[in-house]
């Protein structure tokens, strides 16, 4: 009788527990909060704490965040997603938004069966390697394939040039990957590669391959590279009186850019995935937001960042009890998710088809010139 | 025509590159005379310097001159408190805990610096005090941050010279760096001179992280580890303990560095350093420059 009255008594502690207090699961973000890109990491930050926020209200879960700094680091990244994995034990991470460290870190997620939803990284080898579909690995951004026909393109269309020089990282997966794709499309479409160089991710010297392109006159250079090292090299291209028109990639899209290439890279073109010029009603809502509560206009990686993270805070409702694994499935079929940056459906490699839009540097910041559909 | 201007051009960027290794390269060799150290935290001590002209101009807006004279002051500050802490109770220790200590001192700069509520490890933009004006010279473009590199480094060799062989204090060191024991049985306060030593030694990379920042204007705590390491190389190619064979190894290594770039290719450079390095040890271990008696 006594065992009856305490299990009944239980049983309705537990039910009242349900009712009154949601189940809370855990959701990590791994983002460079500081180091050589850490305006991406901000912006990632604060959107995806936005979107935890935004999805807090309805959701069925209480979420609880965790947050860790990779530095732009693949080893801190590949640390970080370990003690996310295994000490907090999160359900699913967002990011890391660099291909070169989510790259490493995707070989984590895989192992320890977490699910990872990267918002920026663009390199093909995030989510398939030597033709093995990671099957934990998702990402809410297109791949780098796309990304540098898109740029090879508008170059031949639209800039109508027919020279040009490529600089890139050679120790950086997402710049080599973008420098090959171009070259080949940019051949392909009878343009010629006057230049294909490269260099090492502490250089700050670009003397003797500024002085090189001088020569080559190319009437546009292609630099696929983060904000900071490709304000750099633009400022000493200038310096070297090299007037050749730019274009640059995602990685280009910071506030930090201008302040680091000063006006010089003022008329520079670089492929991206949004533009805060978007007119639709949820890209509006969340711009919207965003500014009131960080009083700045977000960025492509805050823009992407909320998608990921509510692609998994949304698919975390619709699966019965929230595993890992049932989350992967669910995320896996992922189809026509209304996005800041679009319509979000993943493919058999789990990456998003989207379309991409070209923009150009201004005195102000990027503006808006062109989508290019996938 | 073209060929030729190119390699003029070359050249220039070739030099404007070495002058700054040859400012950090006699850091390494002086120490290096006076103490048989290779001081492996003065690339950090370089970092050190840009951060500060990075504070004092951008924070404070304090004119250029003064930007150099206390740079110069914190930088000799800070190798002075590091030769104090760091070396002094080891001078009569093994040559090998010297090493290792200072590899200690310069991680331990890099790391201690790159706290968030020091330096920050953040990638910051330097800002120029002045704006870039181009020299269009036919052949060759000149900057006139490349006429400001190369006057300050030009006018700190020739002081750096007279100190060295024209003063009290330079011969001090000359004979410190010659024979230690004799040099303080003679009346020569060893301790004062090496000190002293490491301040210069330490001033000359401070103005090497201003003109850094200027030419390349970002900056990070581990900005010094690779300039650094290569003007260690220069150091080690022109003779190591002699003054004038630094200068011209930083150049060397500047010139080399940037012809594999401009005629080889971009991505063989840092290995090409290196290569040097190696051989150098092997052929001429005591420099281009070096006595071998020195060397034993």
């Amino acid at each position: 009788m006594k065992k009856t009255f305490l299990l009944a008594l239980a049983l309705s502690i537990l039910g009242s527990a349900s009712v009154q207090a949601k189940q809370t699961v855990k959701i990590g973000l791994i983002a460079p909060l500081t180091g050589d890109v850490k305006t991406f990491g901000e912006s990632s930050r604060n959107a995806f704490l936005m979107a935890v926020d935004d999805y807090g209200k309805s959701g069925r879960y209480a979420i609880g965040t965790v947050i860790v700094d990779d530095r732009n680091d693949p080893t801190e990244g590949t640390n970080g997603a370990l003690k996310l994995t295994t000490q907090d034990k999160v359900l699913a991470f967002v990011g890391p938004l660099t291909s070169k460290v989510a790259i490493p870190v995707s070989e984590v997620a895989t192992n320890h069966k977490v699910p990872m939803v990267t918002e920026a990284a663009t390199s093909p080898k995030v989510t398939v390697y030597n033709g093995k579909r990671k099957p934990y690995v998702f990402r809410a951004c297109f791949i780098d394939p796309f990304q540098g026909r898109v740029a090879a393109t508008f170059a031949l269309a639209d800039l109508k040039v027919k020279t040009a020089a490529v600089l890139y990282d050679v120790g950086n997966d997402y710049s080599r990957g973008l420098a090959a794709v171009f070259k080949s499309v940019f051949e392909a479409g009878k343009g010629s590669v006057v230049a294909y160089e490269s260099y090492q991710k502490d250089d700050v010297d670009f003397s003797a391959l500024t002085t090189k392109i001088r020569l080559k006159k190319p009437e546009l250079i292609f630099i696929p590279d983060y904000y900071n090292k490709a304000g750099l090299i633009v400022r000493q291209l200038r310096e070297k009186a090299v007037a050749s028109a730019l274009i640059g990639t995602d990685g280009w899209d910071s506030p930090d850019l201008l302040k680091i290439a000063g006006n010089t890279i003022v008329g520079g073109y670089f492929t991206n995935h949004y533009s805060p010029e978007r007119k639709d009603a949820v890209a509006q809502r969340f711009i919207k937001k965003y500014k009131e509560k960080h009083g700045a206009v977000p960025d492509a990686l805050a823009a992407l960042t909320y998608d990921a993270a509510m692609i998994i805070l949304q698919t975390l409702d619709k699966i019965e009890t929230p595993t890992p694994d049932g989350l992967m499935k669910s995320l896996s079929r992922l189809k026509d998710f209304q996005g800041v940056t679009g319509t979000i459906s993943f493919d058999k490699n789990g990456d998003a088809i989207k379309s991409a839009v070209i923009l150009r540097v201004d005195k102000d910041g990027p503006r808006y010139v062109t989508t290019v559909k996938p | 025509m073209e060929l030729l201007a190119y390699t003029i051009q070359q050249t220039i960027n070739g030099l404007q590159l070495g002058a700054i290794y040859a400012l950090i390269a006699l850091g390494y060799t002086m120490v290096y005379g006076v103490l048989r150290l290779i001081n492996f935290a003065h690339g950090d001590i370089f970092m050190f310097g840009a951060f500060v002209a990075y504070y004092l101009i951008a924070k404070w807006q304090v004119p250029l001159p003064l930007v150099f004279v206390i740079t110069m002051a914190a930088t000799a500050l800070l190798g002075l408190l590091v030769e104090r802490v760091a070396y002094k109770p080891l001078r009569s220790a093994p040559k090998i805990s010297l090493l290792i200590t200072a590899v200690g001192v310069s991680l331990f700069l890099e790391y201690f610096l790159s706290l968030q509520s020091i330096f920050t490890p953040n990638y910051i933009a330097f800002p120029r005090p002045f704006d870039v004006v181009s020299h269009d010279l036919g052949p060759a473009v000149v900057t006139n941050i490349q006429v400001i590199i190369f006057a300050v480094t030009g006018a700190s060799l020739v002081l750096l010279y007279l100190l060295v062989y024209r003063t009290k204090h330079g011969r001090a060191m000359r004979a410190v760096s010659h024979n230690r024991e004799t040099a303080a049985l003679m009346g020569i306060n060893v301790d004062g001179t090496i000190s002293f030593t490491f301040a210069v030694g330490t001033a000359c990379a401070g103005i090497g992280g201003i003109l850094y920042g200027f030419a390349y204007p970002q900056i990070n705590v581990f900005m010094g580890v690779m300039p650094g390491v290569k003007s260690f190389i220069a150091a080690v190619l022109g003779g190591i303990g002699l003054v004038h064979g630094a200068v011209l190894g930083g150049l060397v290594i500047g010139l080399s560095e940037v012809f594999v770039s401009a005629f080889v290719s971009s991505t063989l450079r840092d290995g090409l350093i290196f290569i040097i390095l190696l051989v150098v040890l092997l052929v001429r271990p005591s420099g281009l420059f070096g006595k071998r008696s020195e060397k034993v």
